[in-house]
C-alpha cells in the first residue's frame, strides 16, 4: 500500500498509509484463493465473512460488500487500520504459506471507506425487544456491543465519560494511524441505528450501576471502561515537568488537539531530545507523535529488539521516520533544573536472562553500568491499567485485587446478574479488536440474558 | 432549559464570577468538596472547577472562577441564558463531614466560595464553625456576608491589611486562645501552606483542597500527580481533599506552573483576536 514519504510524514499528522485506489483494490481481491474452509475467518476475533467481502470487491459490488462486513463488524473502517492482521486473519491464510498473504486488513479498508464517500446505509433492526440496555464507555468494546444489541431490538444508552465519543479511538490512538474523522464517522453511524449517547457521563460518579438497574430501568449492563490509569515508573524525580504519562501525552495531544496549539487551547511543551521509555504499540505512538512535534526521540526500552511487543509494521514506521532505539537499558532517577523541569537521566544496562515458562526473556541489570542521559522530555509508556472509579462504586462486583480488572466468564458475565463487562476493563491492556471480540461476545450473551429473562 | 444553561451569574468581585448552572444529573449527586470539568466548545480546555452549591430541587450546581486565563475570561463573557458546551462532574471525592467539634474553615480569594459549601455542612453537622476569608486586597474579598451567616464567627484578613487582618500570622494567637478538632483551608496553594505549617505545630488536622493542572479528571492522565506523604497521589481520583501536613506544597507551586507561559500566550492571542479557535473576544 502507497505511503507517505517517511520525511514528509514526520513532520505532519495526516494519516501514514493512503489507502487502495479501486485498481489496486481489484488487483489485492483477485488473489484471494476463495477458500473452501477459509482460515482467515477463524483468525478473526469477530468472525467476519472475508472470503464473501473480497469476492464483492473483485465483482465490484461494493455495496453489499458492506453489508457483509457490516454485519460483523460494526467498526470496519477502525479495524482496517488498526488491527494487528499479521497475527490474525492474514497468518491464517494459505497463500501467506508459500508468499504473500492476502492483504485483506487493506481490503477492509477500502470497503470501509468506500462506504463513507457513498453514504451509510442502515441496516434492518429487530422488532423492538421493550428491553433497556445501558453500556458505559463509547470505545471499541462499547461501540461493538451498542451496535449489535440495538440491531436485535434493545434500546441503549451509552455513558461516555469524556466530552467525545471513541475511548482510546481517540484519545490513545493518533491522527495520523487512524484519522478522528473515521471515527466520528462511525461514532454517527451507531448514533444512527439508535444509540443514545451521553457524553461527560462518568457511571459511577453521577450514576451507579446498580442506581441504573434500580432507579434507571435497565435491564443490563456492558461495562467496557478500558484500561484508563497510567502506570508510572515508582524512581525519583518523576513529578519534574516535562514528564508525562503516555496517557497524558497522547490525550494532550490527540483527544485535546495540542499539535495545533493555540487553534485548540491545551498545550504540550516539548523539548528537542525526547526519551520514551517501553516498547508497546502506545510506545511507537508517542514516539512518532513527537517526531512530528520537532523532537529527535530515543526509544529506551529495557529488553532487547527481539522482544519488542510493538507491532512490527509501527517499528519499522517509527524508524523510518527517525526513531532511534536504545535496547538492553532501563532508567534509574531523573535530574530537573531550578525551574522543576528535567535536565538529564541516569540509566543502567541490563542484560537479558534465560526464557521463562511463557518463553519471555526477563532482564537484570548490570552492576556497575549505570550512565547518565542529557533530556528535555520524558514519556512513560510502559502500561495502563483499569480505572477503579466503577469497581470502588459498584457492591458486589469482584474484582482481580492484582490488576483491578473485572472478573468475566467467556461470554463476559461478572458477578452481578444482568452486568456484562469486556475489554481492556476484563483483560487488561490489549488490543482494539479484542475488545471489540468481547463486545460482540457479551452482545450476544446479553441478548440471551434478556429475552430468557421473565 | 436546556442542560449546561447558566440561570444565575453573580459577580462578586472585579473578575470573581459565580456562575449557577442547570444540570440535573450532577445536581443530585453533587457533594461538598466535589468538582466539575468545565468545556467551552469543541476546541476548548478542560477547566476544573470546585463545586460550591447545588439545589437539588431546581436540579442546578453553581461554581465560581477567577478571569485569569482564556476559558475563564471567557466564560465571564457568558451571560444568563446562554449554555456552556459541556459540564462533566461531579468527580474526585467529597469532604469527610461529620461532628468534630470546634472546626475552623479558612478561604482564599475565589476559593471562599466552596469553603463556605464546606463550612454550611460542616454547621449542620452540629460543629462550631469559625471561617476566615482572606484576599490579596479589600477590593477582592468576597462573601463577606454569606461566610457571616454560614458559621458562628468570621474573621477576615487581606495580604495588605487593608481590610480585617493583615496576612495569616493572626491564626497562631487565634489558635493559642481557642482549641479547634479540625481545619479545612481552600485557596492558592502558598495560603494552604501556610496555613497547614501554623495548624502543623497545635496538632490540628488539616485537610487541604489543591487544585493541580487537570486534564481528563478522572485518573486517565495523571498529570495532576501530588506527593503527599512521600507518596505519588491523584488529585482528581485520590483528592482533591488531602492531609495539609503531608502535602509537598513546593512541588506542587513548581507543577502548578509548567504551563504558565502557554496560558499567558493563549489568553493575549485571545484578547488580540490572533488564537485561530474561532472564539475570538468579539
Amino acid at each position: 500500500m502507497r505511503k507517505q514519504d517517511p520525511k514528509v510524514r514526520a513532520k505532519n499528522f495526516s494519516e501514514v498509509a493512503l489507502g487502495y485506489d479501486e485498481a489496486e483494490a481489484l488487483e489485492e481481491a483477485s488473489r484471494c484463493l476463495q477458500c473452501v474452509k477459509p482460515q482467515c475467518i477463524v483468525g478473526c476475533p469477530v468472525e467476519v465473512p472475508i472470503p464473501t467481502f473480497i469476492k464483492c470487491i473483485r465483482e465490484k459490488r461494493f455495496a453489499e460488500g458492506v453489508v457483509a462486513l457490516k454485519g460483523k463488524n460494526a467498526l470496519p473502517a477502525v479495524c482496517g487500520r488498526v488491527c494487528p492482521q499479521e497475527e490474525q486473519c492474514q497468518e491464517k491464510c494459505i497463500l501467506g504459506k508459500i508468499g504473500q498473504p492476502v492483504s485483506i486488513g487493506r481490503l477492509e479498508r477500502y470497503l470501509a471507506d468506500w462506504e463513507r464517500e457513498h453514504g451509510f446505509q442502515l441496516p434492518e433492526r429487530a422488532k423492538p425487544t421493550g428491553k433497556k440496555v445501558a453500556i458505559v464507555g463509547a470505545g471499541p468494546a462499547g461501540l461493538t456491543a451498542a451496535a449489535d444489541l440495538i440491531k436485535l431490538g434493545h434500546e441503549v444508552t451509552m455513558f461516555e465519560a469524556l466530552h467525545i465519543a471513541g475511548g482510546v479511538l481517540v484519545y490513545g490512538i493518533p491522527e495520523f494511524r487512524l484519522p478522528k474523522v473515521i471515527v466520528q464517522n462511525e461514532v454517527n453511524y451507531i448514533q444512527k441505528l439508535g444509540v443514545d449517547l451521553r457524553l461527560g457521563n462518568l457511571v459511577g460518579r453521577i450514576h451507579t450501576i446498580p442506581e441504573l438497574m434500580k432507579e434507571g430501568g435497565y435491564d443490563a449492563v456492558f461495562i467496557g471502561s478500558g484500561a484508563g490509569l497510567p502506570q508510572f515508573l515508582n524512581i525519583p524525580g518523576e513529578n519534574l515537568g516535562g514528564l508525562y504519562s503516555a496517557n497524558e501525552f497522547l490525550i494532550r495531544v490527540n483527544l485535546m488537539k495540542a499539535y495545533k496549539f493555540p487553534e485548540y487551547d491545551t498545550p504540550i511543551r516539548l523539548g528537542k531530545h525526547v526519551v520514551v521509555i517501553g516498547g508497546g504499540n502506545v510506545a511507537m505512538d508517542c514516539a512518532r507523535c513527537s517526531m512530528r512535534l520537532g523532537a529527535n526521540v530515543c526509544l529506551l526500552y529495557r529488553r532487547s529488539r527481539d522482544e519488542l511487543p510493538a507491532r512490527k509494521e509501527e517499528i519499522e514506521n517509527a524508524e523510518e521516520e527517525g526513531l532511534v532505539c536504545k535496547f538492553l537499558a532501563a532508567p534509574l532517577r531523573f535530574h530537573g533544573d531550578e525551574k522543576g523541569w528535567v535536565k538529564s537521566m541516569d540509566c543502567i544496562a541490563m542484560e537479558l536472562c534465560e526464557p521463562d515458562a511463557k518463553g519471555r526473556r526477563s532482564v537484570k541489570p548490570i552492576p556497575g553500568s549505570e550512565f547518565s542521559m542529557e533530556v528535555d522530555t520524558v514519556i512513560i509508556a510502559i502500561g495502563q491499567t483499569p480505572n477503579p472509579i466503577i469497581q470502588m462504586t459498584t457492591e458486589g462486583l469482584q474484582v482481580n485485587p492484582k490488576h483491578g480488572t473485572i472478573n468475566v466468564d467467556e461470554n463476559g458475565k461478572t458477578s452481578l446478574e444482568g452486568v456484562y463487562a469486556g475489554g481492556d476493563v476484563a483483560t487488561g491492556a490489549a488490543t482494539v479488536i479484542s475488545a471489540m471480540g468481547a463486545g460482540k461476545r457479551a452482545a450476544k450473551a446479553m441478548h440471551e440474558y434478556l429475552m430468557n429473562k421473565k | 432549559m436546556k442542560t449546561y444553561e447558566i440561570v444565575a451569574k453573580t459577580e462578586l468581585a472585579p473578575k470573581e464570577i459565580l456562575f449557577e448552572i442547570y444540570a440535573p444529573d450532577i445536581a443530585v449527586k453533587s457533594l461538598p468538596g466535589q468538582f466539575v470539568i468545565v468545556i467551552i466548545g469543541e476546541k476548548g480546555e478542560r477547566v476544573p472547577l470546585t463545586i460550591c452549591g447545588y439545589d437539588r430541587k431546581k436540579g442546578t450546581v453553581s461554581f465560581a472562577f477567577h478571569e485569569v486565563g482564556k476559558t475563564t475570561k471567557e466564560l465571564g463573557l457568558l451571560k444568563v441564558g446562554d449554555r456552556i458546551a459541556n459540564v462533566t462532574g461531579p468527580l474526585g471525592k467529597p469532604s469527610e463531614i461529620k461532628k468534630f467539634g470546634k472546626v475552623l474553615c479558612v478561604g482564599g480569594s475565589i476559593m471562599i466560595a466552596p469553603m463556605l459549601l464546606q463550612a454550611k455542612a460542616m454547621k449542620e453537622a452540629g460543629n462550631h464553625v469559625t471561617t476566615v476569608i482572606g484576599a490579596r486586597i479589600k477590593e477582592a474579598l468576597i462573601m463577606e456576608k454569606e461566610a457571616h451567616a454560614a458559621s458562628d464567627k468570621a474573621i477576615v484578613a487581606t495580604d495588605d491589611g487593608s481590610q480585617g487582618h493583615k496576612g495569616l500570622d493572626f491564626l497562631k494567637e487565634l489558635l493559642k486562645k481557642e482549641k479547634f478538632d479540625h481545619c479545612v483551608a481552600l485557596g492558592p496553594v502558598v495560603m494552604m501552606k501556610d496555613v497547614s505549617e501554623i495548624t502543623k505545630a497545635f496538632g490540628i488536622p488539616t485537610i487541604v483542597t489543591l487544585t493541580p493542572i487537570m486534564i481528563d479528571g478522572m485518573g486517565m492522565c495523571g498529570v495532576c500527580r501530588v506527593t503527599v506523604g512521600g507518596k505519588m497521589m491523584f488529585g482528581c481520583v485520590d483528592g482533591p481533599e488531602f492531609d495539609g501536613h503531608k502535602v509537598d506544597f513546593d512541588e506542587l507551586i513548581l507543577r502548578q506552573r509548567l504551563y504558565l507561559p502557554e496560558e499567558r500566550v493563549n489568553s493575549v492571542l485571545w484578547e488580540i483576536g490572533e488564537c485561530k479557535c474561532g472564539r475570538n473576544k468579539a
